[in-house]
């Protein structure tokens, strides 16, 4: 019981501070979309062309908009101590991560997921594709912030720590990345899908359960230094 | 109170062995004894399996003698996977039992790890431009190969750059362990991928048999490269053995024998 | 003896293989040679500046 409301409580607070430094939230669902529109103008306005891509991109921006979120997921608390009265607190550390990893995903990547049908209209996707699109994003975005977080605990307490995060966040990103793209795609050529999906929440379902234990660890090392 | 008096008991011993494995000194002076045999293991090794491989075995019926790169190509990929095993265990039992031994191995299986990754990448790509036409196809296991350099570059890069190498060792053993639990995944949604974008490009790299004598010398060279792994090991390790132990007293011995 | 050289016209690839993962494999054997002359040349500078004074552990 006393979990659950040390849980909710942490829940909240990440979400009221979000909200209070709104940029958190728009930093980057602008990402997202400049990073998306910029192919078109990169590749050319052929609408079959586009449509074919369309998967990949969508999927690659959100690869990279998650790991430029992810990078602010600890960082004020860590400098703040915020983050040194967690790991001390008699809570058990990968619950609390967990619900700091959840309120970061509600923030950064729900709006995304708000936006990518808009992206998707606009690249050419039928409506059952951007429906699979939908259905991709909410199943694998989670992992990205779950995996990010790992990477992040790892670097968090490094001053420069950008281009080190890519290079170990990134190489575990391919799965999702494969499965998700591969399902819209799929979906676009009118098969079905169900087994992308079920692979993707498998993906979930693994992150959910051992990536908390991996930040709880990376965090007691950092905060440790 | 009886039963801890008994004779020492098979824990008993185990603790010995344990304090042992972890003791530095005891480490240093066996791995320096170990070294020569090993070398010399390596070298009869590496001479028979490229004898056999360059010179005995037959050329491929299709590949012609290209096929020959598959004696240190295959050794390499093997090895570069085994590597990442070893570095994942070694930093289990650095996390768990907190041995710096333990530390001392997974910080140095890094860079050998990714040598061996970077060979199979390189004379894959030089074995595929006589078979494919191109240097680069993206094939499940060059890929999968590729992403695996990535994953060692990763260790690399935080081991070097957290300061405290105690903290470092913690965090490398941290991602290694994330490492490994990732690595099936990423090999079989690889594998899965390139089934289904698979057009004209066909996998040379797995012969459904091979010929007795072009096996045993490929076998050989697998041992030679493995031999070579625990030398370069051994190396590593002792040398940041000495590097973070350098102000005890077993060090000053050491230098005190290499004087006199 | 030219024949074996030649390796059926795939001398490039074969030789530049096996050249190449030399280099690799030798630079994983003398690098740490030299940095463990150099450890043991710190180590003797340390101890003969500390003189008896070292730490016992």
């Amino acid at each position: 019981m006393q979990e659950t409301n040390a849980f909710t409580t942490l829940l909240k607070r990440d979400f009221m501070v979000a909200f209070r430094h709104r940029n958190e939230i728009f930093n980057p669902l602008l990402f997202f979309s400049l990073v998306t529109l910029l192919f078109p103008l990169g590749i050319g306005p052929s609408p079959t062309l586009l449509q074919t891509i369309a998967p990949g991109i969508l999927w690659v921006a959100a690869l990279l908009a998650a790991l430029l979120a992810a990078d602010n997921l600890f960082r004020t608390d860590y400098e703040d101590g915020t983050l040194e009265q967690l790991v001390l607190s008699p809570q058990p550390l990968p619950l609390m991560v967990t619900a700091k990893v959840l309120a970061h995903w509600l923030v950064s990547a729900v709006p995304l997921l708000l936006l990518a049908p808009v992206l998707a209209v606009s690249f050419g996707l039928d409506a059952h594709a951007i429906g699979v699109a939908e259905l991709t994003l909410l199943l694998g975005t989670p992992v990205l912030s779950f995996v990010g977080a790992i990477g992040v605990a790892l670097t968090v307490s490094l001053k420069r720590s950008g281009m080190l995060l890519a290079l170990l966040v990134l190489p575990l990103y391919v799965p999702v990345l494969i499965f998700g793209s591969n399902a819209i795609d799929t979906a676009a050529a009118g098969l079905p899908v169900s087994g992308q999906l079920y692979l993707l929440a498998a993906l979930l379902v693994l992150a959910v359960t051992l990536a908390p234990v991996a930040i709880a660890a990376a965090l007691r090392m950092s905060v440790s230094q | 109170m009886i039963k801890t008096e008994a004779a020492p008991s098979n824990s008993g011993l185990f603790k010995l062995w344990y304090h042992r494995m972890a003791s530095p000194v005891w480490f240093y002076r066996i791995s320096g004894k170990l070294l020569p045999w090993l070398w010399a293991l390596f070298a009869v090794l590496l001479v028979t399996g490229l004898y056999g491989g360059l010179v005995t075995a037959p050329a491929d019926y299709q590949q012609g003698d290209s096929f020959r790169i598959i004696y240190v190509h295959v050794p390499a990929a093997w090895l570069s996977m085994f590597v990442y095993m070893v570095m994942a265990v070694s930093g289990a039992i650095a996390l768990i039992w907190r041995i710096k031994l333990a530390e001392m191995v997974l910080v140095s299986c890094a860079p050998i790890g990714a040598s061996f990754t970077f060979i199979a990448l390189v004379t894959g790509s030089l074995w595929g431009k006589p078979m494919w036409g191109t240097w680069w196809v993206w094939d499940a296991r060059m890929t999968s190969e590729l992403i695996l350099l990535f994953l060692y570059l990763g260790v690399i890069g935080l081991y070097s750059a957290i300061e405290d190498k105690r903290m470092a060792s913690r965090a490398v053993a941290i991602l290694a362990l994330v490492g490994i639990v990732n690595i099936p995944i990423i090999h079989y949604s690889v594998e899965w991928w390139n089934t289904l974008h698979q057009g004209a490009t066909v996998t040379k790299f797995d012969k459904p048999s091979i010929h007795i004598d072009m096996l045993i010398p490929l076998l050989l060279m697998a041992g030679a490269f493995k031999v070579f792994f625990a030398i370069s090991l051994l190396l590593r390790t002792r040398n940041e053995l000495l590097e973070r132990e350098l102000p005890r007293k077993w060090v000053k011995q050491l230098v005190e024998e290499n004087d006199g | 003896m030219a024949e074996f050289f030649h390796m059926g016209g795939y001398a490039l690839y074969v030789w530049s293989s096996i050249g190449i993962t030399a280099v690799v494999l030798l630079l994983n054997v003398l690098l740490p040679l030299q940095k463990h002359r150099e450890m043991l040349r710190r180590a003797a500078d340390f101890h003969e500046l500390e003189g008896g004074n070292h730490d016992t552990r």
